[in-house]
């Protein structure tokens, strides 16, 4: 049977488009606006990525850090995060849902207690930004057994070889890291040479459906066009921000900027 | 858990770099893993080259000064009647403190590598101020990163640091101290990783920092085993090395040479304010393991795994963390830790400034304070042996405050 995740990818093909993946933190601005947020881009998206926030991210720029410090101010736990994947899957069953965030929570949690509330909540997919290749190899496994996706990581610094054995080991969906940048940097690499490094790893398995992420903003979404998937993510956190400065609807703002992305890639 | 006889310390990991099967490893981003595999390849060649290994102990004699003074510390033994209290003066390194070491060391592999720029964390702003330093002697450009609390707290370093012509930055997310200094210059790592060398400050981060720190700390037991031994013709039967742990790179570097000798050892973390719930000592307090800055460690965190909030007096030590290798020594049974407050920290600061012509810094000042509370209880006989690894110059503003004056 295909996962939701390989479904949707399916889709977008079909429409000759990229799927548009977007990245938003559990619990930003606070628990029923992070759901109302989820329900209303959704309309657009095609898979959501949901970040369960850790209050010493490695790997994350100053938007997606201040997203995460808002949402664990209001005091966001895991189980908030379980509930709102829940309550968005009971209105949007089909639409793939990828948690992110960082290992310890889940070393926390115990890995197979984390696992059967993804399952319970109707969580599709896993990206765990501080547990590499091969290190994450049981890992994956006991998610591949759940049906839940564990999505690997490529970066413009992973060696030729090892991305063959990381797509190899790698379920419905890769994730390609666009620049050398935590989170949210602005792109400083052209899309040509962005796409040419693209191209390259499709060589290496062109049934793999790979995304891009990382510096994509409404801006330069179009000259990526041609990839599987992409992903956009600080420049949604940087929106809700601003709303909130501004004391606007950041819902509102949010569907707005949804909207315009879908347009450039459409 | 066990140590395996004949390898040392920095070796004990398995193939995934856990010590014990449970400390250490390497939690990182994929961005890293190459420039991580580079650094450790490069290390482990360095580490057996002959040619390396010359310059290394050419600059640690003629930039670092080795031997650094190995001193008893007679009045403070006499005031105490009990244990002979001896120092070893760690603080007489260039630049006042152990990270000398650590910091030269890695500015020899970035040279090696070929990079140009070098960027590190700093607490108490020693290893900023050594890294400045190392880096203007090997034609660096360097980048330190410091929590605003501690730049504000540690003045007398972040001068140093700008002296040598390094660029401080003022890291403000979080609770503006080590840990938050440590994630910003990994994420600066992250973004850079092509161009800059990148040098964690202590005995943390991903398994290669941990390694070539406390394989530049071993430096300091290597001269203290000569010392002993001219002192007192052996390796005396009861022997405590007792030193302070922030991240651990000197309590790893002072014991290193001893691990196979009977010499007892132990780490002082920092307990925080007597009157205050917060404090620095994971393993003392029984902190459980996570994951930070890369490595799985025994660390101060809640429930859910969100890295809790620290408090001590002493900037160096002012850590949630504490390096994998003191975990596993800990689990093995081979150190023991404990940790003093920062009220017994400014009062061993007092006393052994006023008794004797050293004045170590709040983060050694932990480790004497264990050394006071212990020695009277010991025979004449035993040896105590403390790790001076800094000066109090750096903590003037703070001891003032807190004492009302300061003396060195
Ligand atoms: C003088 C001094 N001692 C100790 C420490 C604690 O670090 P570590 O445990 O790595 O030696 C520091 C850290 O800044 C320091 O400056």
């Amino acid at each position: 049977m295909k996962s939701r995740i390989a479904l949707a990818f399916d889709k977008c093909k079909k429409e000759k488009r990229p799927a548009l993946i977007t990245y938003t933190v559990a619990g930003d601005n606070s628990k029923s606006n992070s759901l109302k947020i989820l329900n209303k881009i959704s309309q657009h998206a095609d898979i959501l990525e949901l970040g369960f926030p850790h209050n010493t991210p490695i790997a994350d720029g100053g938007q997606i850090q201040g997203s995460s410090y808002r949402a664990l101010k209001k005091g966001i736990k895991l189980k908030d995060v379980f509930q709102i994947v829940k309550k968005f899957k009971k209105i949007n069953p089909n639409k793939p849902i990828i948690l992110m965030g960082y290992f310890n929570l889940i070393y926390q949690c115990g890995e197979n207690n984390f696992l059967k509330n993804c399952k319970d909540s109707g969580v599709d997919g896993l990206i765990i930004v501080d547990l590499p290749y091969p290190e994450n190899k049981l890992f994956a496994k006991k998610c591949k057994k759940k049906f839940i996706s564990f999505i690997q990581l490529l970066a413009p610094t992973t060696t030729k070889n090892r991305m063959r054995q990381i797509i190899r080991d790698s379920h419905d969906m890769v994730y390609y890291i666009s620049m050398l940048s935590t989170t949210g940097g602005k792109l400083k690499v052209s899309s040509k040479k962005i796409i040419k490094n693209y191209n390259n790893i499709k060589k290496i398995n062109n049934k793999i459906n790979l995304v891009i992420g990382f510096g994509i903003t409404d801006k330069n979404i179009r000259s990526l066009k041609s990839a599987n998937g992409l992903v956009v993510g600080s420049l949604l956190c940087k929106i809700i921000t601003n709303s909130i400065q501004k004391r606007q609807n950041p819902v509102t703002n949010l569907n707005k900027m949804l909207y315009k992305l879908k347009k450039e890639i459409s | 858990m066990k140590i395996k006889k004949g390898v040392s310390l920095i070796d004990q990991h398995d193939k995934n770099f856990m010590y014990g099967g449970k400390f250490g490893g390497n939690f990182i981003p994929e961005t890293l893993k190459k420039p991580i595999d580079d650094l450790t390849k490069l290390f482990s060649k360095l580490r057996r080259e002959k040619k390396f290994l010359n310059e290394r102990d050419y600059h640690f004699q003629t930039y670092v000064g080795a031997p650094t003074p190995f001193i008893k510390l007679e009045n403070l033994t006499d005031r105490l009647g009990g244990a002979q209290i001896y120092a070893k003066v760690v603080s007489e390194a260039n630049g006042g403190a152990h990270k000398i070491y650590n910091a030269t060391v890695h500015c020899l592999i970035a040279k090696r590598a070929g990079k140009k720029f070098i960027v590190g964390d700093t607490g108490a702003g020693y290893a900023g101020k050594m890294l400045s330093m190392a880096a203007k002697k090997f034609g660096l450009k360097c980048k330190i990163f410091m929590g605003a609390k501690d730049i504000k707290r540690q003045r007398p370093n972040v001068e140093a640091m700008k002296k040598n012509g390094a660029e401080v930055v003022p890291v403000t997310t979080g609770s503006q101290t080590l840990v938050d200094a440590v994630s910003e210059c990994m994420r600066y790592w992250v973004s850079n990783c092509d161009l800059v060398h990148n040098c964690i400050g202590s005995t943390v981060g991903p398994n290669i920092f941990i390694k070539i720190c406390a394989w530049s700390t071993a430096q300091i037991s290597r001269e203290l085993m000569i010392q002993v031994k001219d002192e007192f013709g052996k390796i005396p039967k009861k022997l405590k090395l007792i030193n302070c742990v922030g991240g651990g790179s000197s309590a790893a570097g002072f014991w290193n040479e001893f691990m196979n000798t009977n010499a007892e050892f132990i780490g002082v973390e920092a307990g925080g304010p007597k009157n205050s719930k917060l404090h620095a000592a994971p393993l003392t307090n029984g902190s459980k393991i996570g994951i930070l800055h890369g490595a799985a460690q025994y660390v101060i965190q809640d429930k859910e795994g969100q890295i809790g909030s620290t408090e001590s007096i002493s900037a160096g030590l002012d850590y949630p963390g504490i390096s994998p290798l003191h975990c596993f020594l800990k689990d093995a049974k081979r150190a023991r830790y404990t940790s003093a407050s920062d009220e017994d920290a400014l009062k061993a600061y007092e006393l052994v400034s006023k008794l004797e012509n050293i004045s170590p810094s709040l983060e050694p000042s932990h480790a004497f304070a264990e050394a006071i509370r212990l020695a009277p209880k010991l025979k004449s006989s035993e040896v105590i042996i403390v790790n001076s690894c800094g000066d109090s110059l750096k903590d003037k503003d703070i001891i003032k405050q807190r004492l009302g004056s300061y003396i060195r």
